[in-house]
């Protein structure tokens, strides 16, 4: 039944993309090379950088109108590199990400504010291990020619979404402050 | 410091100095505390609270034995060591002075390798998770286990060493009964 739902899912994904790709020539087209999501951990107060290495982001942005821009972003949480391979494998199971249950981390905006000069910030619905958070961001968006950077970072409560269960959630080994810092390229066609 | 010494050469002093005798001692408590961690948290696979915290003490350790050598390492090239007992074999003798000069090699060079190979796993050393300390190296996983390798290496040869160190003073004391201990234990005397 799952599998069933999940190429149902696909069909709908693919046709969707395609009418999209049809509909808004101006969609931001992510340059995932460049683009980086970096979420950053304290343990025993040690600063700890984990790269989120596959996400997907559907960005637009006009800075004629802002607040009608939007950014949807899914994150694969089982990409999270630690830069060891034993830790990676483990914070993708139960107690951290899940992620065989909860594959995505979303983060779908719902408003987006202008913050004097080139910053922004953007209100919207942030989703990890299947809990959410209105979180607001601040943005700061820079244009070059076709191409839009966004950067911005996001301090965020671990606990809140459930990440580290069990004897983790003892905060004073890993802080309960996570930081997600992303950098996202993306050229307009 | 007061001399019994009833020759001429009154400048000998017949043991260590306050200060050479307290550095050897807590550096001596300090390497076993921080091998004994050093063994057990390997032991446990993957992460858990309890490993990460023996971790940062270990490395914490680490750093506290490194600073204290350099101390002492100062402290012995500027200050006299009270002589060996002229019974003494002078191969015994030379081979005290091998064993002392590799044992402050080693106080020094194996905090070195786990500082590196904390740098090089692209963790941080934080003192007392307050004090960040600065990286000299990126994170690099080939240098990464040949930092591990030499680390452990080293820590066998030292454990070699302390053995040896520890056999040959209880040897002077029970076996030669030469009073040799009371340079380094005043009260033995």
């Amino acid at each position: 039944m799952n599998m069933k739902n999940t190429s149902y899912r696909r069909v709908l994904a693919g046709a969707a993309a395609v009418l999209f790709a049809a509909a808004l020539p101006a969609f931001a087209q992510v340059d995932a090379g460049k683009s980086t999501v970096v979420a950053t951990s304290k343990q025993m107060n040690v600063p700890v950088d984990g790269t989120f290495k596959k996400f997907n982001a559907q960005l637009t942005f006009d800075p004629a109108k802002p607040t009608a821009g939007s950014a949807n972003l899914s994150i694969d949480t089982d990409s999270y590199d630690l830069g060891d391979p034993e830790y990676n494998k483990q914070v993708r199971g139960k107690e951290w990400f899940d992620s065989a249950t909860f594959p995505k981390a979303t983060f779908v905006s719902s408003a987006i504010a202008p913050a004097g000069g080139n910053q922004y910030k953007v209100t919207g619905k942030l989703t990890i291990k299947g809990k959410s958070q209105t979180v607001t961001v601040p943005v700061s968006i820079t244009q070059q020619g076709a191409t839009q950077t966004f950067d911005g970072s996001l301090p965020i409560k671990r606990t809140q979404y459930d990440i580290g269960s069990g004897e983790w959630k003892d905060t004073s080994v890993v802080a309960d402050d996570v930081v997600i810092k992303f950098h996202i390229v993306a050229a307009k066609h | 410091m007061t001399s019994h010494a009833s020759s001429q050469s009154a400048s000998k002093p017949v043991r260590y100095s306050r200060t050479a005798i307290a550095l050897h001692w807590l550096i001596a408590l300090l390497m076993i505390c921080g091998f004994y961690l050093g063994w057990i948290m390997t032991d446990i696979p993957g992460f858990t609270p309890t490993k990460l915290k023996y971790v940062s003490w270990h490395k914490w350790i680490g750093v506290t034995v490194f600073a204290l050598a350099v101390l002492r390492v100062l402290w012995r090239a500027t200050h006299q060591a009270p002589p060996m007992p002229v019974a003494m074999p002078t191969w015994q003798k030379a081979a005290a002075h091998a064993t002392h000069a590799l044992l402050y090699v080693l106080m020094l060079a194996i905090p070195i390798s786990g500082y590196f190979f904390s740098s090089a796993a692209g963790v941080q050393v934080v003192y007392l998770g307050v004090l960040p300390l600065p990286t000299f190296i990126g994170p690099d996983q080939a240098l990464k286990a040949i930092l591990r390798t030499t680390h452990i290496a080293l820590n066998y040869t030292l454990l070699v060493l302390f053995a040896m160190h520890v056999l040959a003073a209880l040897k002077h004391q029970f076996v030669e009964r030469d009073g040799l201990l009371a340079r380094m234990i005043p009260f033995l005397k």
